[in-house]
């Protein structure tokens, strides 16, 4: 099975730390994603549990047994790489069967496992080919394939969609979700796009200059966020901070406010401003409204909203929907 | 620039490209031709270009005279054996400077180059010395000792360059799909490396087989490989024109044909992979 | 990928090409060192005292010595120019399209693969001669006195050979270097209103300039020490017209047989060498790491 627990794990090289102290359990079957701009050290702990680098304190439980100084092939895990790390003189045949030939079964066996895995990514008419011959999706295909056949415990996922196209990355998106309900295994997935982390994961873990900012579902994260940095990062477009006299009214050092929860009219509310940039997307429109001292906040309105640029319009914060932080960036709650 | 070009002008820019060309390899083409000539047809004034005798009498004659076929297995064995002595201590080290590499790894490359920048005249009265002391002069044992420690450095960084390019997730990624070092190192390692080394082996057979200032001050007639031998045409025989030019050809002839099948990988290789 | 024990067998591995190196650099050059302080000549056998910096004063002091560095810099430095100059004209000229490039780029590239041996002897006998010469053939068929090359203009001579042997590898790598040029670059500039000799100016030349400076770093490690060209075609003469250092140390060792006067002299050389690589890597470090 393949629950995962952190206990302090800690990796610093020479004199710099890249992860402090961290604990952390990921359930049996959850797909957990780690999620944080670049630098914030969500690939380091990928790779420390996969065992690609060396932590330098703590354990790492895999399935409540002690992986921590168990080589990488040793600890039942699959891992799909950001440059899917093909074998490029290999068939997708051969990469596909390589993790099972290293196991050592037969080729009768073998054989039969790389045709179902073929079948379920599509990948049947592609076995002989080699990589290069293949589209950025089918490659992502092949090293998940890799990546099943040995029916690890646990998949790691490191930014595997970062090298597709927009419309090729949804659709994969798709695919690994349903993989997920499939297989029903454990899943941990490495990304920097908060829109990947809301829509696939069951539980996300937001880090920040590597530590664990929160750690929940999205919509525990999108609605409750613990503090300023959580708060910034999940949702899009990001939700407006308002520090100032105006927080203070509410008895917070800064308030914030997303952009679906400010009613926008034509004259009176509580914040007046002028209509800056309106981007029409169809189904929604984004209003970027210059609201004086408050600065520029983002307003999403229906598709069909008739305002435009230059326009005065006055803001109202829904008032249940205001969340308030401290000084130090921490949820008031 | 591969448009708006008109057939006019392609056709000028073939003209004029072809031309230079011919000009740069008119001396080859020139000693290959004299090679077929009789000494009189051969400082013939004005000299005739391809309506002369052709013969092959000056190639048995070089064969005969002075036994070229010794002086070919020199260097086939004294830049071989060179190239794959080199490629034998280079590869590991090349290996683990591409894959684990430490702070000070750039510093050590540098390092190797700069052995390079030692002009052979420095060290030339010691080794001729201790070359004479061990009884290694004039033998081919003591000239490929001496062309596998001035490659060295440019075996390790070719290699180096070739090896910095297998991605290292690849590696990883053997290591997560269970292989050991034993059949990382036999299954993913060596078919993503062995290119890199094919070509690594050909340049660096090229340059040692014309390396041409240890082979011409450490052999006499015994190991002397084919840049010393055609030295010795430098007088008399020089003044046999369609000899010497036999005796060329014969020498350039199987460098220049691995040469130019070598010549995709060669910028990158001589230049470690600074321009592609 | 960094764990503990595969660090140590990292170093284990490096190690026989770093030993050797680092004794084929030390071992024969302190050598060297020692002999420059001797007098020790092989003609002389049994003597060989101390005589402390007199080797060296009657190297520096050597008229051929002053000869020989600025012979040495004159083939340096008049190669490059050929090279560069003429392989960057080459190299433009081979970027455009025409019929049969790949041939053409066999022939450019043929002359680097002959032995020095073989190019200084048949650009000697059978161009350079001054009676049976191709160059003398030329000029006699439009009426003019031959040109006795070794005899008059030795040094250029033996520029001309090592530059013909050069000029291919040149071209090469700056044709290579030409092609990865980023096409929307070029029309970006067309479009800012650059005229052909602007946009080689303002993106050709310094999309180009690492190759230069790959060109000139290892072409410099190779002219600095030319020796069969001269040891073939002239003997470093007449007098020492054409003789560089390289040729200058070996006269004095393997001629004279004067391993001390040699020895002075081939640690002045790398003393000359060092002062030229110590500028050459600081260009290329400049160059390189941008």
């Amino acid at each position: 099975m393949g629950s995962i627990v952190l206990e302090k794990v800690e990796k610093t090289f020479g004199e710099v730390t890249v992860i402090p102290p961290i604990d952390l359990e990921i359930g049996d079957g959850e797909f957990t994603v780690f999620v944080g701009p670049s630098g914030c050290g969500k690939s380091t702990l990928l790779r420390l549990i996969a065992g690609l680098e060396d932590v330098s304190a703590g354990r790492v439980l895999i399935d409540g047994r002690d992986a921590t100084d168990l080589a990488p092939a040793k600890r039942g895990l699959s891992m799909v790489f950001q440059s899917y790390a093909l074998y490029p003189h290999m068939s997708v045949r051969a990469n596909i069967a390589f993790p099972l030939k290293m196991a050592g079964m037969t080729a009768h066996e073998i054989d039969a496992k790389v045709t179902a895995a073929a079948a379920t990514l599509n990948l049947t008419d592609y076995l002989d080919r080699k990589p290069k011959q293949l589209s950025g999706g089918q490659r992502q295909r092949v090293a998940i394939g890799r990546a099943i056949v040995r029916q690890p415990s646990a998949f790691l996922f490191d930014e595997p969609l970062s090298n597709l196209d927009a419309a090729l990355r949804v659709q994969m998106r798709l695919e690994i979700s349903e993989l997920h309900h499939q297989l029903g295994t454990t899943m941990i997935y490495v990304t920097h796009d908060q829109v990947e982390a809301m829509t696939m994961a069951d539980k996300i873990v937001v880090l920040n200059k590597g530590r664990i900012a929160q750690v929940g579902s999205p919509l525990d994260l999108y609605r409750r966020p613990d503090n300023l940095f959580v708060a910034g990062f999940i949702g899009s477009p990001k939700m407006n901070f308002v520090t100032g006299p105006v927080a203070a009214a509410h008895g917070a050092h800064t308030i914030g406010v997303r952009p679906e929860h400010l009613a926008i009219s034509a004259d009176g509310g509580d914040w007046p401003g002028t209509v800056g940039v309106a981007e029409r997307l169809g189904s929604d429109t984004f209003l970027h409204v210059d609201a004086g001292d408050l600065g520029t906040l983002t307003v999403r309105a229906g598709g069909d909203v008739g305002f435009r640029h230059g326009d005065r319009v006055g803001l109202t914060p829904d008032p249940a929907a205001i969340h308030r932080f401290d000084d130090k960036g921490m949820a008031i709650r | 620039m591969a448009r708006r070009t008109t057939l006019p002008r392609k056709l000028g820019v073939t003209a004029l490209a072809w031309g230079i060309g011919f000009l740069v390899f008119f001396p080859i083409l020139w000693t290959v031709l004299t090679s077929f000539k009789t000494e009189a047809e051969a400082v013939a004034s004005p000299p005739s270009f391809l309506a002369f005798h052709w013969t092959l009498e000056n190639y048995a004659e070089v064969q005969e005279r002075s036994d070229y076929f010794r002086h070919f297995l020199n260097s086939v064995v004294i830049s071989l054996g060179s190239t794959v002595i080199g490629l034998v201590i280079a590869v590991p080290a090349a290996w683990a400077m591409a894959f684990q590499p430490a702070k000070r790894t750039k510093d050590l490359l540098m390092w190797m180059l700069s052995t390079k920048m030692m002009p052979p005249v420095g060290v030339l009265v010691p080794i001729y010395l201790i070359f004479r002391d061990l009884g290694l002069l004039d033998t081919r044992l003591g000239l490929t000792i001496i062309l596998t420690l001035i490659d060295l450095p440019i075996i390790i960084w070719m290699l180096y360059t070739y090896f910095k390019e297998i991605p290292g997730e690849i590696l990883e990624a053997a290591r997560m799909d269970g292989a050991d070092l034993w059949n990382e190192i036999v299954h993913v390692l060596t078919p993503m490396a062995v290119p890199g080394i094919a070509s690594t082996l050909l340049l660096n057979v090229i340059l040692a087989w014309n390396e041409a200032f240890w082979t011409l001050n450490l052999t006499a007639a015994k190991a002397a490989p084919l840049t010393a031998f055609i030295a010795s045409y430098s007088s008399p025989e020089g003044l046999f024109y369609a000899k010497l030019s036999a005796a060329s050809t014969m020498a350039i002839a199987p460098i220049l044909i691995l040469g130019w099948f070598s010549q995709k990988q060669l910028v990158r290789g001589l230049t470690f992979g600074a321009v592609k | 990928m960094s764990t503990q024990h595969s660090r140590a067998a990292a170093r284990l591995l490096v190690a026989p090409s770093v030993v050797l190196l680092f004794l084929w650099m030390i071992v024969p050059l302190a050598m060297t060192v020692w002999f420059s302080f001797l007098r020790f000549n092989l003609l002389m056998p049994g003597t060989r005292e101390w005589i402390g910096f007199l080797n060296y004063e009657f190297f520096l002091t050597d008229p051929a010595f002053f000869a020989a560095v600025a012979n040495t810099l004159a083939i340096v430095l008049g190669v490059l120019a050929i090279t560069i100059v003429g392989g960057i004209l080459f190299a433009l000229l081979l970027d455009q399209p025409f019929f049969g490039q790949g041939a053409v780029r066999l022939l450019m590239i043929a002359p680097f693969f002959v032995m020095p041996t073989v190019s200084a002897l048949v650009w000697k006998n059978m161009f350079m001669n001054p009676v049976n010469g191709l160059f003398a053939w030329l000029q006699k068929s439009v009426g003019m006195a031959p040109h006795d090359w070794l005899a008059t203009t030795p040094l250029l001579a033996v520029i001309v050979i090592v530059a013909w042997q050069w000029l291919p590898f040149s071209t090469l790598i700056l044709l290579t270097a030409l092609q990865s040029l980023d096409e929307e670059q070029r029309e970006a500039a067309e479009l800012d209103g650059a005229g052909a000799l602007a946009r080689f100016r303002y993106i050709v030349l310094p999309h180009l300039s690492r190759a230069i400076t790959v060109v000139i770093l290892i072409q410099t490690i190779f002219l600095l020490s030319v020796f069969a060209e001269i040891l073939v075609t002239t003997n470093g003469g007449p007098g020492t017209d054409s003789t560089n250092l390289a040729y200058l140390v070996y006269a004095q060792a393997l001629l004279q047989f004067d391993v001390g006067g040699a020895s002075a002299g081939g640690i002045v050389a790398v003393v000359l060498a060092n002062i030229v690589a110590f500028f050459l890597m600081r260009m290329i470090g400049r160059t390189l790491e941008g």
